[in-house]
């Protein structure tokens, strides 16, 4: 690769400061009841790293105190797996802002890793919650989505996501938002995102009878058990070479770590989840903060953190939480 | 040379403009043009015509190159394995078809 991130966005004059922060993203834990080749968090269900109930109560009291946080982004692992998971959606409910969950659709069917709970309540809970659902399905057809996921997963993701037609989630007029998001599932770019949502519809609609709010495609981050795969495949390098080559400023432009904070199990706070799992946290001093040592308004003074890992975010159409930026 | 065919030298494409660049300066403006936009034709059809292009003329290059675009323009293993079905049937029905001329020879041979 020729050119380090921070030389090219430095290079293209693009502003990488911090605009505000209207996102909250939590990593509750890193338990999942599946294991994705795709995963850049190394979820699985024998992780047991989770957020403590103290931390929760300091987000809950950071919320309180400043209102330009507007939505809470949950994610994990699955988060529904987290011990304090109903405690925690009742007082963000209180709080009256647009709450997401990153929910698997697979996780409902399995019984929690260390307890064995039935999760067989989830639907009828973020109904109850009117939680806004991002759920991942790899591709509309079963082929691609067990090959990322597992077997099995594209079927009971299916008979998930009927379930949450049912309730509403996902039609038109419900005001119930299921958002899907589709990653490919080896080293190559995503297709326009909105060609590939119009497959999505067609398809799942014809088969399946299935109605979803929105597609976010999402480009695969060489970090962690993706990075791995591509080393085990010899086709890292390619793959560094193809996010560079299609570095897009538009997309530099409208990156998402400009509006987030990220914070992960262990509270300590970081610009995004891929610069969470590389462990490049926010530190004064070389000490590294938590949400216990900062707030909102001190996040958003600092510098953001770059490496090469960003050129994932800034490839094509751009990648986010929220899908393609431009 | 220890192989006509490196699956690196797929990046060197651009150095055959060494010489005589304006032709090929020429020929990537017309190539991009015809092969990278959405035009009468969207960049998925586009690809999935250039990779069955790729079967017929067996050329590694483009196979490499058209199977990543065709997964990266949205289309599917199911799709692209449909193409290549269509290039062996138009193969197949070729070579066929021209058993019409044998026929024709065998018939102005008094053999047929």
């Amino acid at each position: 690769m020729n050119t380090d991130f921070s030389s090219k966005i430095e290079n293209a004059k693009i502003d990488f400061s911090p605009k505000t922060i209207d996102t909250l993203q939590l990593n509750l834990t890193k338990m999942c009841n599946q294991a994705c080749t795709h995963c850049h968090v190394d979820s699985s269900p024998r992780r047991r790293e989770a957020m403590s109930h103290e931390l929760l109560e300091r987000a809950l009291t950071l919320l309180e105190a400043d209102t330009r946080v507007t939505t809470i982004d949950l994610t994990g692992g699955a988060p529904e797996l987290h011990g304090d998971f109903k405690w925690f959606l009742s007082e963000l409910t209180r709080l009256r802002r647009r709450v997401i969950v990153r929910h698997n659709l697979t996780v409902t069917w399995d019984p929690h890793p260390l307890t064995g709970e039935s999760m067989e309540y989830l639907p009828e809970f973020f109904k109850e919650n009117r939680l806004e659902i991002v759920s991942s399905l790899p591709y509309y057809q079963e082929y691609f989505t067990d090959r990322q996921r597992g077997d099995g997963v594209f079927q009971k993701s299916i008979k998930s996501l009927q379930i949450l037609n049912r309730l509403g989630f996902g039609k038109s007029g419900s005001g119930l938002i299921l958002d899907l998001v589709y990653n490919p599932v080896g080293p190559f770019l995503p297709a326009s995102q909105k060609g590939l949502e119009n497959d999505y519809k067609r398809e799942l609609k014809q088969k399946f009878d299935i109605e979803f709010s929105k597609l976010f495609a999402i480009t695969n981050m060489p970090i962690n058990r993706f990075a791995y795969q591509l080393k085990k495949l010899g086709s890292y390098e390619e793959y560094m070479e193809k996010l560079h080559t299609a570095f897009n400023v538009s997309a530099a432009e409208s990156v998402m770590c400009r509006n987030m904070v990220s914070v992960g199990h262990d509270g300590r706070v970081f610009d995004c989840d891929f610069n969470q799992m590389l462990n490049m946290d926010f530190k004064k001093n070389e000490k590294s903060l938590t949400l216990f040592d900062i707030d909102f308004e001190t996040f958003s003074k600092r510098t953001i953190q770059v490496a090469n890992h960003c050129y994932g975010c800034t490839a094509g159409e751009g990648s986010s939480c929220g899908g393609s930026l431009v | 040379m220890a192989n006509y065919y490196e699956s690196s030298d797929l990046k060197k494409f651009g150095e055959v403009g060494t010489f005589a660049k304006e032709k090929m300066d020429k020929f990537w403006a017309y190539y991009n043009d015809v092969t990278g936009t959405d035009s009468a034709l969207s960049k998925r059809e586009k690809s999935l015509i250039a990779l069955a292009v790729a079967f017929a003329k067996q050329c590694p290059y483009c196979i490499d190159a058209y199977t990543t675009a065709c997964l990266e323009n949205g289309s599917n293993p199911e799709q692209m394995h449909e193409a290549l079905h269509i290039v062996s049937a138009m193969e197949a029905g070729i070579a066929l078809v021209h058993g019409v001329q044998m026929q024709n020879v065998l018939k102005s041979k008094g053999a047929m």
